[in-house]
């Protein structure tokens, strides 16, 4: 076993782990944060994405020891303050970028990760962008026109609509 | 996961003493190492994380003109960084898997790991550069042995990644659709010492250098130069995603790919 103390969503938490926790399962299993997904534990599907020092990393494929001292944060940390949904999840509300939900933790995740590198992508860079992230059920174009909602852009026409 | 212990040294040299602890196994950014000791692949009894070792991250360039990237150092970084000054070798690194895989995983955990169908071993031998471990420097013609195979010794640390920048370089790869891996990739570099064509994820014997067209390309670097030009497929990888000729085909394409798109 060994120590590990880190900031999740705001909070020092400091916990006796196995060398072999993973990220997620401490976030899930000792933190009872379940907001985060695991979808495929094999690093594909990105549902189980956090933000560890401000960058998307798939909780899934890191110890949780090496998060050491990280500052991190989850889906739980992305509504206002007031509980209202923020911009990012407002707007895949808005659009229906999601139907069964379960990967859209990642997804808005990721999302806001690249929007902090790049406020206002193009349609391609967003899809790029969500490279690393599955949804199996909305075929993406209301993902892509949430987040270009989110950045305040206007919608672009889409191919197979 | 079979259960062990994990270490987290802060400087190289504890990273090298807790890698001399039995069945220890240093631990990169972990985006390969990671599944495959899910799959129970491995199991050593101490995991060495070198991502706490801040002496072994960053990108800069040397007074010999060199670009120096710690082997700590993850794929988005060297997509950010280099990219002033080598952008042959930055694009390589911001198309590696996908924005969280490159978050986290490191040039000299690919490197050390050699994936047959890995992208960096093909900048590191097209480039002709060096990797520096803890206890020496090998030059990437030395380095590269066969597939997962480096002259890498037991407990020995890719601490940097020196690369000459080439007048003019590109990668091309033809990627494996469901993995997203390089079926075939190929990095050209064009130095004033000639060109140099490394190819990944063709090859059984992993990251080779193309020399036919290596030759064809020093006496003139044109896609037409390489007409004509053909790998042999006898020691291609054949699976379900491409039969041996298919790869060597692709050589051929991604070379021309790669000499048009250089810049």
């Amino acid at each position: 076993m060994a120590k590990v103390a880190m900031t999740v969503n705001g909070k020092s938490v400091s916990r006796e782990v196995e060398g072999r926790t993973l990220l997620v399962q401490f976030l899930r299993e000792d933190l009872r944060l379940t907001g985060t997904h695991v979808g495929c534990d094999t690093s594909q599907c990105g549902a189980c994405i956090v933000h560890v020092n401000g960058e998307a990393v798939k909780s899934c494929t890191m110890f949780a020891a090496e998060a050491e001292g990280a500052e991190v944060t989850t889906i739980e940390a992305m509504a206002n303050e007031d509980g209202s949904l923020n911009t990012v999840q407002q707007a895949f509300q808005d659009y229906h970028g999601l139907q069964c939900g379960f990967c859209t933790p990642g997804m808005v995740m990721s999302a806001t990760a690249l929007l902090k590198e790049n406020p206002k992508p193009s349609e391609q860079e967003i899809r790029d962008y969500l490279e690393g992230n599955i949804c199996r059920c909305t075929g993406y174009h209301n993902i892509i026109k949430a987040i270009m909602a989110a950045s305040g852009q206007e919608m672009p026409a889409m191919a197979a609509e | 996961m079979y259960a062990f212990e994990i270490e987290r040294p802060t400087t190289l040299a504890d990273a090298v003493a807790a890698l001399g602890r039995e069945e220890a196994q240093a631990l990169g950014g972990g985006q390969t190492l990671i599944p495959t000791l899910k799959q129970r692949l491995a199991m050593p009894s101490v995991l060495v994380s070198l991502s706490g070792i801040a002496e072994m991250r960053g990108v800069s360039v040397n007074d010999a003109g060199l670009l120096c990237i710690g082997g700590g150092t993850t794929h988005g970084t060297v997509a950010k960084e280099a990219a002033a000054h080598y952008p042959g070798l930055a694009d390589l690194a911001s198309h590696i898997g996908d924005p969280a895989v490159r978050n986290r995983g490191t040039i000299g955990g690919s490197l050390a790991n050699n994936d047959p169908s890995a992208c960096y071993p093909a900048a590191a031998l097209a480039s002709g550069a060096t990797i520096v471990t803890n206890t020496r420097e090998i030059t990437a013609d030395d380095y590269f042995q066969g597939m997962f195979t480096t002259a890498l010794e037991e407990g020995e640390i890719v601490t940097e990644v020196k690369f000459p920048i080439p007048e003019v370089s590109c990668y091309i790869k033809f990627e494996q659709p469901a993995s997203r891996f390089a079926l075939v990739g190929v990095f050209v570099a064009k130095s004033a010492d000639g060109v140099r064509v490394a190819v990944t994820g063709a090859s059984n014997n992993g990251v080779f250098r193309w020399s036919e067209a290596e030759a064809a390309l020093s006496s003139e670097f044109s896609v037409g130069a390489l007409d004509g030009l053909s790998v042999a497929s006898d020691d291609m990888i054949a699976d379900l995603h491409g039969s041996a000729a298919y790869r060597a085909h692709l050589v051929g394409v991604m070379t021309k790919r790669a000499v048009a798109g250089a810049k």
